[in-house]
């Protein structure tokens, strides 16, 4: 059997991470990408928040192909009929470099890809894994069509899907409650048109999040991202809601029925629908984690579980791009050291837990179980409306007076022992 | 805008060999929710004149709503082979 040094299964942005930091180190990695280039078959929201990553390869950042920095952060409540938006436009989203960008995967990953060549990994496309070669216990290499490649190390960065990991005894397979699918349409609007609608500086993008009616009260919301001349308007939906349900709702309506409602039509108009993507989310945290090396590998992004849903904060990108760095990390430590087995990897494990990728992930422990309450789908966000709807609205009959109709709102609403209940499960978020 | 637009939008490349095969005795056996038929984001989940569950893998986006929400495990479900399948350029 032919080997090489470490093979990267998967050229998303864990595996290309991994892969530049091993090549700039001399050593040779062979990265296997399924898709006709990196980023064919990738699909975020999408948005990557960068200051966490920018210390690694901080070369690269500067020259990244992304779309925009985003300048403004909207949160749309929808109730039935009436949406309620908290925008802001933070100077400090900008400050000392933007926090955010938004992204489109097939341009970022393939850029990412020629710089990793360029440190002297070879990519090779079009390349499916179809197994990952186990001797008494420890990862030897893959196989790929007719062909057996052993390697020193294997980066596992498969993908969320872990057809391979889970088929190898590496990780758990994926559960449906674990798990949300996010969809999009890419609608190509001028630059200028999306400036004007999302009130945004020449180049500034904007990020908006739908809780509420769109879901039909499953877990999950619409998003709206600005690139250059694009949008991506999506969902994301919980597969364990949506498999559970049972009305006739198919997932990909739930989409058209967005965008046919007064409130979004009018931020689409004249826009030409140009892709339509879909992708698994994983979305269970902390608990989901596999082991992350063992002996001769190492499981590295989506295939890791790194990814958290907090509802107005959406990460999993600027994990991939940590993960892949640590994993490069402990990968040239464990070859110095001429040790791959598990113990020669273990400090890919300490390294993130002492970073921010699981620190984030610890904090968010209780969330993936918070969000299993419909209320925070459904009440809530409808509430929101309702409330601020009844201040703003005049009739034909005398008004009650301003704070008199708040209040009623409140106590409509808000006082309530599920409410209260509600709090205390928040409590921990 | 039906989705057979909206697929149509995307690029595949065609593999001759479907990437997704059925096990149509479990469902037809073992099977009473039927979530493929609407958790599919590309609706490609039909039950042809027999009844018989079928998949139309050629316009499959890869995402594995349907391997996971498949609980019977009726789905022989791998990613397309080298180069097939969607190939997305604006995602």
């Amino acid at each position: 059997m032919e080997s090489v040094e470490c093979i990267v299964v998967g050229g998303g942005l864990a595996g290309l991470s991994a892969a530049y930091g091993l090549a700039e180190a001399g050593l040779e990695v062979m990265v296997l990408e399924r898709g006709d280039y990196s980023g064919a078959k990738n699909v975020t929201g999408g948005r990557l928040y960068v200051k966490p990553i920018r210390g690694f390869y901080p070369e690269l950042w500067d020259e990244a192909p992304f779309e925009r920095p985003v300048a403004r952060e909207l949160v749309t409540m929808m109730a039935d009929g009436a949406h309620t938006t908290v925008e802001i436009a933070s100077d400090r989203f900008l400050e000392g470099g933007p926090q955010s960008y938004t992204v489109v995967r097939a341009k970022l990953d393939q850029w990412l890809a020629d710089k990793v060549m360029e440190k002297g990994a070879m990519v090779v496309p079009n390349m499916k894994v179809d197994e990952l070669l186990r001797k008494d216990g420890r990862v030897i290499g893959i196989r790929a069509g007719g062909d057996e490649i052993g390697a020193d190390v294997v980066v596992v960065a498969e993908g969320v899907l872990r057809l391979l990991s889970s088929a190898a005894g590496l990780a758990a397979q994926p559960q449906p409650r674990h798990h949300a699918l996010g969809y999009k349409e890419v609608i190509e609007l001028p630059a200028g048109v999306i400036e004007d609608r999302w009130h945004l500086n020449p180049g500034e993008g904007a990020a908006q999040l739908f809780m509420g009616d769109c879901t039909r009260g499953m877990m999950g919301g619409a998003f709206l991202y600005t690139n250059k001349e694009s949008i991506a308007l999506g969902m994301v939906v919980g597969m364990e809601d949506m498999r559970r349900r049972r009305d006739g709702t198919e997932s990909w309506q739930l989409l058209d029925a967005f965008k046919e409602l007064p409130q979004i039509r009018p931020l689409i108009a004249g826009g030409t629908a140009a892709e339509y993507s879909a992708h698994a989310v994983p979305e269970g945290g902390i608990t989901q984690v596999p082991r992350l090396a063992g002996d001769g590998y190492v499981v590295a992004g989506d295939t890791a579980g790194l990814s958290f849903n907090a509802l107005v904060t959406v990460r999993g990108m600027d994990f991939a791009v940590a993960s892949g760095y640590y994993a490069a990390e402990a990968i040239k430590k464990a070859k110095a050291a001429g040790d791959c087995s598990a113990a020669g990897l273990a400090s890919y494990e300490q390294s993130l837990r002492s970073s921010f990728v699981l620190r984030d992930l610890e904090t968010a422990r209780n969330i993936p179980g918070v969000m299993e309450n419909p209320r925070l789908f459904t009440h809530y966000p409808a509430a929101v409306g309702r409330l601020l709807e009844s201040v703003y609205t005049v009739g034909e009959q005398p008004q009650a007076g301003l704070v008199k109709k708040a209040w009623n709102g409140v106590r409509r609403d808000f006082l309530s022992l599920a409410t209260l209940r509600d709090a205390w499960s928040m409590r921990k978020i | 805008m039906n989705i057979d637009a909206k697929l149509g939008l995307d690029v595949f490349k065609l593999d001759k060999e479907p990437h997704i095969v059925i096990d149509t005795e479990v469902c037809r056996t073992q099977c009473d929710d039927e979530a493929c038929l609407y958790v599919c984001p590309a609706d490609l989940y039909e039950r042809d004149d027999q009844g018989r569950m079928t998949v139309n893998w050629e316009g499959c986006l890869e995402c594995g709503t349907c391997l996971l929400c498949c609980d019977r495990r009726a789905l022989s479900w791998a990613y397309p082979h080298g180069p097939f399948g969607v190939q997305y350029r604006m995602s």
